[in-house]
């Protein structure tokens, strides 16, 4: 088995003296798709952020590569959130903006800005206002955006949730296509078919806590904590 | 010789009057977005020390009576003052000052709402991105352009209507320092009601006008979403 590219140890996040995730100790494999499911507020987009370094943990640590996650390890990470942020820009502008805060140059953003609009099949599209775009169609340039950064590690929170099964198929071909070039997906899904299409591994949170680990398909044909039977088979768990 | 005629025929006096207006005026504004703009997006966009008390001053800043504005310019320019060997008191550049010292907190404060909110809306993506302060802040004010023009035509109607400060410092001279408000208020008080007339139908026509360009250009802006 490989080294994980990124893991935690005692990872604790508390926000108004609750304990939002609590001792979560996790890998995450490199070159893989690891899928992390759960129910409502059990803390998948809040570990997404502490992993990806837009929080600070509170307590436990996260570690890159066995290093503590620093600046440099930041920027092989790519994050594409629930809603994507577009600037008021056109869609090419959005992508250059981010290559730009990169550090590449002028000239290489936007060479790589096509490539990477021409990649999601928005070139037709680069000219125009990006938040005049339709939802689906502004999730894919997210994710464009994010994958032109050439990130190691792409997290992707629930970037399908509310999107028709045509642009959730394009965005489920993007995240394939990248994850055949090697770059590790680390996906939140609420989607148990998504989750079976796309995960090769899986962590299942509640209440903050990690409650079971490993291959994917083990875990939705045969879950072994009682939470996630009871998400598996669509009930509400009540401990 | 009535209001109308006097526009219509391009009265030297009031042509006169009305381009030392537009030149205080948009000179003020422009130095006031130089430093507003600036100091607006700082305290909208960053996190600091003393932020808070920043923005209880911009804010009281904005209701700053202009007279007040007008003596303390007047107390630094005048003979005795600091700034006195600089002979600029009766002179449009001590209008341009003063002007600029009304309009500055107005448009730092107008422009921190802006930038705050707009800050809001792209701070995780801004951090996921690894957005530096300064690329930061340049982004901010460059999309909130067409939000910050409104800002900036507060600026010009604060400054284009101002009577106060520019009177005691510019001394309402004739061919000098008389500007459209000033003339107003002395041709009111002589009885000559045509020139204050047609000078107050310009200053009106001119509010429009600027009013409606830039709401021509916000609708275009937000028909592109980018407003």
């Amino acid at each position: 088995m490989s080294a994980p590219l990124i893991e935690t140890r005692g990872l604790g996040f508390r926000a108004g003296g609750r304990a939002l995730i609590a001792e979560m100790d996790l890998s995450i494999r490199g070159a893989r798709r690891t899928v992390v499911l759960g129910a409502n507020g059990a803390g998948k987009s809040l570990l997404l952020r502490l992993l990806h370094g837009l929080l600070r943990p509170s307590t436990g640590r996260i570690l890159w590569q066995g290093r503590p996650l620093d600046r440099a390890a930041r920027a092989c990470q790519a994050m594409v959130f629930q809603t994507p942020v577009m600037m008021r820009r056109s869609a090419l502008g959005n992508l250059r903006f981010a290559l730009a805060a990169h550090g590449l140059s002028r000239a290489a953003a936007r060479t790589r800005a096509e490539a990477a609009l021409e990649d999601a099949g928005l070139e037709a599209r680069a000219a125009h206002p990006a938040r005049l775009l339709s939802g689906g169609e502004q999730q894919r340039l997210a994710l464009a955006r994010a994958l032109a950064l050439a990130p190691e590690i792409l997290f992707l929170d629930e970037p399908t949730a509310s999107l028709d099964q045509a642009s959730t198929l394009a965005i489920e071909t993007q995240i394939t296509a990248a994850s055949r070039r090697g770059v590790t997906v680390v996906l939140v899904t609420h989607d148990i078919g998504q989750a079976r299409r796309l995960g090769d591994d899986a962590l299942f949170l509640s209440e903050g806590r990690l409650v079971e680990a490993g291959p994917a398909a083990a875990l939705l044909d045969a879950p072994r904590s009682p939470e996630a039977e009871a998400w598996v088979t669509g009930r509400v768990y009540l401990p | 010789m009535d209001a109308t005629w006097l526009i219509l025929s391009w009265d030297p006096a009031l042509i006169e009057i009305i381009g030392l207006s537009l030149r205080v005026t948009f000179t003020s504004v422009l130095i006031a977005c130089v430093f507003g703009l600036p100091l607006g997006a700082a305290a909208g966009a960053f996190r600091f020390g003393g932020r808070v008390v920043v923005t209880v001053v911009l804010n009281a800043l904005m209701g700053l009576p202009p007279v007040v504005v007008g003596l303390v310019v007047y107390l630094l320019l005048s003979a005795s003052g600091p700034l006195g060997p600089l002979g600029l008191l009766y002179t449009p550049k001590a209008m341009i000052i003063a002007q600029t010292l009304l309009v500055t907190p107005l448009v730092a404060a107008l422009t921190k709402d802006v930038i705050e909110a707009l800050n809001q809306e792209y701070a995780e993506q801004f951090a996921s991105l690894g957005v530096g302060p300064g690329a930061r802040m340049a982004a901010l004010l460059w999309d909130g352009r067409f939000s910050l023009l409104t800002v900036a035509l507060a600026g010009f109607g604060r400054a284009v209507a101002e009577v106060g400060a520019v009177i005691i410092v510019g001394g309402n001279i004739n061919h000098v320092t008389r500007v459209m408000t000033t003339s107003i208020a002395l041709e009111t008080s002589r009885g000559n009601l045509d020139l204050a007339l047609a000078l107050g139908i310009v200053l009106l026509t001119l509010a429009i006008g600027v009013n409606a360009a830039l709401m021509a250009v916000r609708g275009a802006a937000a028909r592109a979403a980018y407003v």
